[in-house]
């Protein structure tokens, strides 16, 4: 046997390895290479070469070990991957019975009390209160956490039940708006910290990396759930049920809960399937982002006219910066930290200058909205928003142009995103417990 | 010589780092000057280095690039700005450990070596 064919034959048995990524493979094997030169100019020949050779690099098991610790991102990728398909079946049944029990959970109150309704203000200020302490038991569940780190995210969900259940808001009020999106972001928070077994600290990069492929999966769901609805409802018409109000007040909440556990079990079930996946969608949509920003930036440009003070203008900005934070943060999380500067990570760049020069005038009209009309809970809101998102934009900014210029790792741009989570924390915990008495609940 | 696994843990890094100052390299020449600096008494794993190099990188003390001057294709290493304050830490951190050593042995030099009767 040829030595090309047995250091084939060595990348394939060290490719198998989830720890090592094709470049590790690579320059493992630019070292074989350069180490059974030197072998053979002392003498020996092909077989002894690569055999000393391999022999020198180290056992397979200690050198994987060794590079899974440097990368712990990639051992995380190990620790999830169940080889057996008879523990993977146990394993879906088991997720499946957690998913009807958020199915169910989210029902009682109804059962309680049957006048609630279901896209009532209840369930606004409630749905995440009553799914995401589920999701949280089975993936502490699933990762044995142990009781005493379930403490503080238990508290957790019991504040924020008693909370939002304690004040007296306006019906539909936007207090109360505010309270159901921001209290929805602080309990993800708290599920992030069971979801990675009370290791907050560490890996929290791991969640964020979660949290996209998990929205992605849902969307997949809820497209398909849609249209299963609309069909379901067609077809009874067409027989004379009319069965709108069950799906509507059933159907619907029911499987949205129970959805949520899929999508998160499907995450960690189909890692490959996502790998494969959600790289190719940042890389189509963060260009299409990209000119989407330039064009609108132009157009403000051409025409004179900055960003109009009307509210709904206004939100729609806002939910724009979010998405566009959230394919930063993404694409951060799925990069190769070790990576050269790409053309990706200019089009990154372009992305968030653009972000920041659209949040700067975002950041005018709402300061001219306050200035003629004074602060309402929206508003400062909204502010509050802008500003936690400006601080972000810049310094991620300034970090990503270091790494183009060569003067700083990728490294530095993914701690501070990860330093920075405890922000958003903050700002919607003192939405949901300080605006609403502050705006008297309106 | 054997060295104890924790020194060689704790000195790697400086090593690797001091190496990278003389210039760029790769993981080959890495090896082969520590091989070539120790006359051959401080023995690596050699895939070891690998990962140690990977972290230099991620921490921004050293950035990576791929290049193939000779045909073969390697991954060179170069000290960056941030690398380089690494390593001055590192030195007075040894210099300050090797001095205390030195001075404690000088004052045990009129006990008997060990190995003797």
């Amino acid at each position: 046997m040829d030595i090309d064919t047995q250091i084939a034959e060595w990348r394939t048995y060290l490719t198998s390895r989830r720890e090592v990524v094709t470049p590790d493979v690579d320059e493992l094997e630019s070292h074989l290479r350069d180490q059974v030169d030197t072998l053979r100019a002392v003498g020996l020949d092909d077989d002894e070469a690569f055999l000393v050779a391999v022999k020198r690099l180290g056992g397979i098991d200690e050198l994987t070990r060794e590079f899974a610790r440097e990368h712990s991102d990639r051992l995380w990728k190990q620790l999830v991957a169940t080889p057996d398909s008879e523990a993977a079946e146990a394993g879906s049944w088991m997720m499946l019975g957690w998913a009807v029990l958020a199915a169910v959970v989210v029902q009682i109150p109804r059962l309680v009390q049957p006048d609630l309704d279901a896209a009532g203000s209840f369930y606004l200020r409630n749905a995440a209160l009553l799914v995401l302490p589920v999701v949280a038991g089975y993936f502490a569940w699933k990762r044995r956490v142990p009781p005493r780190r379930l403490v503080v995210p238990a508290s957790a969900f019991v504040a924020g039940a008693v909370l939002a259940n304690a004040y007296p808001y306006v019906r539909f009020g936007s207090t109360e708006v505010l309270t159901g999106i921001h209290l929805t972001i602080v309990l993800w928070l708290v599920f992030g910290t069971v979801y990675l077994g009370g290791q907050w600290r560490v890996r929290r990069m791991d969640f964020v990396r979660f949290t996209g492929e998990w929205f992605i999966y849902y969307v997949l769901i809820a497209l398909g759930g849609g249209v299963l609805t609309v069909l379901t409802i067609e077809v009874f018409a067409a027989i004379g049920v009319q069965v709108e109000s069950f799906v509507f007040n059933w159907v619907l909440p029911s499987g949205a809960a129970g959805a949520v556990l899929v999508a998160g079990w499907l995450v960690e079930a189909k890692q490959a399937v996502i790998e494969n996946m959600a790289p190719v969608l940042t890389k189509v949509f963060t260009p299409l982002f990209v000119a989407m920003f330039l064009a609108s930036v132009g157009a403000m440009i051409w025409t004179g006219h900055g960003i109009d003070q009307s509210r709904d203008v206004l939100i729609l900005f806002d939910v724009l910066l979010v998405v566009v934070l959230g394919l930063l943060l993404y694409s951060i999380s799925a990069r190769d930290p070790l990576a050269e500067p790409a053309v990706s990570d200019v089009l990154q760049v372009v992305l968030v200058v653009a972000a920041l020069v659209i949040d700067v005038l975002a950041l005018v009209a709402i300061l001219g909205r306050i200035t003629d009309m004074g602060f309402t809970a929206n508003r400062t809101a909204g502010l509050g928003l802008n500003l936690v998102l400006l601080v972000n934009l810049a310094w991620s900014a300034w970090l990503s142009i270091g790494f183009l210029r060569g003067h700083r790792p990728f490294g530095d741009l993914e701690r501070w995103q990860t330093a920075y989570l405890p922000v958003y924390l903050i700002w919607a915990i003192l939405v949901v417990a300080v605006l609403p008495p502050v705006f008297g609940f309106s | 010589m054997r060295i104890a696994k924790d020194l060689m843990a704790a000195s790697a890094t400086p090593i690797v780092l001091a190496i990278l100052s003389e210039g760029e390299s790769y993981g080959y020449a890495i090896l082969k000057r520590v091989h070539q600096l120790s006359g051959g008494e401080l023995a690596w794993t050699d895939g070891m280095l690998y990962p140690l190099l990977h972290r230099l990188a991620r921490l921004g003390l050293a950035s990576a690039a791929w290049r193939s001057p000779d045909g073969r294709r390697r991954r060179y290493y170069v000290l960056t700005d941030r690398g380089r304050r690494a390593l001055e830490e590192h030195r007075r951190q040894w210099d300050l450990v090797s001095g205390v050593l030195r001075g404690a042995w000088h004052q045990a030099r009129s006990l008997p070596a060990p190995g003797m009767p």
